[in-house]
């Protein structure tokens, strides 16, 4: 696969000649380096899947069942090698159903190239058939954006779209073409960018901040550090483990952070945030420096801001200065690729240990342990938990699958539950919280690691948003495992009501169809369970299984994901029941 | 922190579309604008927009990070009403047999410095160049006399510190 990519670099680049617009687009996306690539085809883009047709052998296009799908496959694909993912629709309402993954992949910093069909330029702002100003809907929602009119701009356009996606604080951008431009001839010449002059997508590294915040880590006497997505899209796991390592300073994640760092080392603390661990949260308020590594400080990590951390003096390492101060206050503010910074600053970091500090970890864990994970794990009810349910994945799959979450309760026990040694394997939407994300997204991540074992994680509720997607698994063959944990309830909602809404539980009941059945209507092997005895065996099955496999897990219907942060409340008010 | 004015300069790349995303920036954040100019500026092939708006500093300054993230911006600078050197200017459409009536009229256009653009047998018009409230003042003095058409600009401003453009914009051509 590789050494046909670098030929499809070389036929391109550099090379003179008379093609349509539409040939244009294929070329540049293989001189890009795409191998795949998710779409829908309509009206104003047919001249490009024309291309497709023809270069087919060389650009693998997934038909998904419907736009959505096709970009959360591609952020799903992105998230789980580093690559940019690339979808593709049609002008109007392909084009709007992209717009929930532009969201989503703006907000988690994903990147993700989208190319859509637009009408003719002589239609434009004429209410045509199938005519939307995508330019303008998606604005608020993506990195960069553009409309081509002419085929003479495709190559630059697709070229700077890459760029800008993938570098700095990576994001989705989207190229809008007019079908006439799709059409029309004009000479061919492909050349990648390499900058843009009002665009500086890594800030420069600042030695002196680098030795400020050495020196403020140095003289702590309880730190703390939270690493986020960051680390993983600047790829710096290794940084980040010596970092730890040398400092000795424990280290907690923010949901987007996990897999950066192996689950089971000494220094892993845990998850921060509204259903994260209770140590890390409740010594958010206690540590006297706070080392933020590659996050941004979401209000589900800070719960109430004007009392989160106000103790700590905090070092703020980060790629996008309009993180800086956006909502805490930060000491230092090392500017940079932390793969660089960290880096930077490893030489100036005393080695040390904080024997008396993790010891407070270690005794919050104990509450938290046998508060809520002991009774998670090992159940005295008869209904399964959805904790086990992830515990026993991690057990069969040695920790080594990628686990690809939907969005509610599930989401928050696979965040907190399941284990990893490699990085990029925790993949979910994070920051818009889209239900409907996990199956393609899977599906996605899958082609994008077709060695790894990936394992779609989601509920009842979520998994019937985008469970059309299960069409494309058949149809592409991609062998991905789907787990629903069933509760027959928007769980997380009906958490809220419960908790908040004195139980009147407003449409939140879910009567759901017969799950097994659907899947074996699209070919996919489907089994459902119910009891715990079956739960390993089921398991193994489904993971030891060659194509894709459907697992319906019946779990208490009312069970409570905890710790939990109230909205408004603070993070030392992290509750255990 | 207190609400004030300020006068946010951003110098751009001149492409379509990118008004739109700075604008999205403030509606984004609930932020009314008061005032908006774009045009050239003393920078071949570089725009820049004038916009003022009522809110605190804090705000301000991560609004300005907001928009300077965006990919085709240069620079955002962000200044109070005493750091720059700003002109509105307004228009004023009035009955010409005021200004034969009432003798007051003329003394307003002559005390606030305002010109007299051009005078018909139906209307005359009066242009008014200043600082915010000077246009204000005149507005309210010549309000009662009746006015039959208004009109403001956006306000235009340069800073009273360089803005250090020319350098960034080399800088970037250097790299």
């Amino acid at each position: 696969m590789e050494t046909k990519t670098l030929q499809n670099k070389q036929e391109n680049i550099g090379v003179k000649m008379k093609i349509t617009g539409a040939e244009a687009v294929i070329r540049c996306l293989l001189a890009e380096g795409v191998d795949v690539l998710f779409g829908y085809p309509g009206g104003a883009i047919m001249p490009v899947y024309d291309e497709l047709f023809k270069f087919q052998d060389k650009l693998h296009h997934v038909l998904t069942r419907h736009e959505q799908g096709a970009i959360h496959a591609a952020q799903g694909y992105a998230r789980v090698n580093g690559k940019v993912g690339v979808a593709m629709a049609t002008s109007g309402p392909g084009a709007t159903n992209l717009v929930t993954g532009l969201a989503d992949a703006q907000i988690d910093s994903t990147p993700v190239v989208c190319i859509t069909g637009q009408v003719a330029r002589h239609l434009l702002g004429s209410d045509a058939f199938q005519e939307t100003d995508i330019v303008g809907i998606s604005t608020p929602v993506t990195k960069w954006n553009c409309q081509v009119t002419m085929a003479e701009d495709i190559p630059a356009m697709i070229a700077k779209a890459f760029y800008i996606a993938r570098t700095g604080r990576p994001g989705p951008v989207l190229v809008d073409i007019t079908k006439n431009a799709q059409f029309q001839e004009f000479d061919f010449e492909y050349k990648p960018c390499t900058g843009i002059r009002s665009y500086k997508p890594v800030p420069k590294l600042n030695v002196e901040k680098i030795e400020a915040a050495a020196a403020l880590i140095n003289s702590a006497k309880k730190p703390m550090i939270v690493f986020g997505q960051g680390i993983i899209l600047g790829e710096a796991e290794a940084e980040l483990k010596a970092f730890v390592e040398k400092s000795g300073i424990p280290a907690a994640w923010t949901i987007l952070g996990l897999s950066a760092m192996d689950s089971e080392h000494p220094l892993n603390v845990g998850m921060v945030g509204m259903h994260g661990n209770y140590a890390p949260n409740l010594l958010t308020n206690e540590c006297d420096v706070l080392i933020a590594l590659g996050m941004r400080f979401d209000d589900r990590v800070t719960g109430d801001l004007s009392r989160y951390a106000k103790q700590a003096k905090v070092v703020h390492f980060e790629i996008d200065p309009a993180e800086i101060d956006k909502n805490v206050k930060t000491e230092v503010a090392v500017l940079g690729d932390v793969k660089e910074t960290l880096a930077a600053i490893l030489p100036h970091i005393e080695e040390k240990t904080y024997p008396d500090w993790l010891k407070e970890f270690e005794t919050l864990y104990q509450v938290e342990l046998k508060k809520v994970i002991e009774p998670e794990l090992n159940p005295e009810k008869e209904g399964l938990t959805m904790a086990e349910v992830i515990n026993q994945i991690n057990i069969t799959s040695e920790q080594k699958a990628v686990i690809v979450s939907d969005v509610g309760q599930h989401q928050m026990f696979a965040c907190r539950y399941a284990k990893f040694k490699q990085s990029k394997s925790n993949i979910t939407s994070g920051g818009l919280g889209t239900m409907g994300f996990g199956l393609p997204a899977a599906m996605g991540a899958k082609m994008g690691a077709p060695d790894r074992p990936v394992v779609a994680i989601a509920g009842d509720g979520g998994y019937q948003m985008t469970i059309q997607e299960l069409g494309t698994i058949f149809q592409t063959q991609i062998p991905v495992k789907i787990v629903v944990l069933n509760n027959e309830f928007l769980g997380m909602v009906r958490q809220w009501q419960q908790l908040f809404f004195d139980k009147r539980y407003a449409s939140t009941e879910m009567i759901n169809p017969d799950f097994v059945k659907i899947a074996e209507g699209y070919h996919i092997k489907a089994k459902k369970i119910s009891k715990r005895e079956e739960l390993a065996a089921s398991v193994q099955e489904m993971m030891q299984h060659e194509g894709a496999y459907f697992l319906e897990v019946m779990v208490e219907k009312e069970d409570n994901v905890f710790p939990m942060i109230p909205t408004g409340a603070s993070v030392s008010e992290c509750r255990l029941s | 922190m207190e609400n004030k004015f300020y006068t946010i300069t951003i110098y751009t790349e001149n492409n379509v579309g990118l008004l739109n995303r700075v604008s999205g920036i403030f509606l984004k954040r609930h932020i009314n604008i008061e005032s908006i100019n774009a045009s050239s500026s003393e920078i071949q092939d570089v725009h820049k927009y004038v916009i003022v708006v009522h809110t605190t500093e804090d705000w301000v300054r991560k609004i300005i990070g907001q928009i300077e993230k965006q990919v085709e911006v240069i620079r955002a600078y962000y200044h109070t009403d005493e750091e720059i050197i700003y002109q509105e200017s307004a228009i004023f459409k009035i009955k010409s047999d005021l200004l034969f009536d009432e003798r007051q009229i003329q003394n307003i256009i002559k005390e606030s410095n305002s010109q007299i653009v051009t005078v018909s047998r139906e209307f005359f018009v009066i242009a008014k160049t200043g600082r915010r409230h000077e246009i204000e003042e005149v507005h309210d003095k010549l309000k009662p006399y009746g006015i039959m058409q208004f009109v403001r600009s956006g306000r235009i401003s340069v800073s009273k510190e360089t803005m250090e453009i020319s350098k960034i914009l080399q800088e970037f051509q250097e790299n």
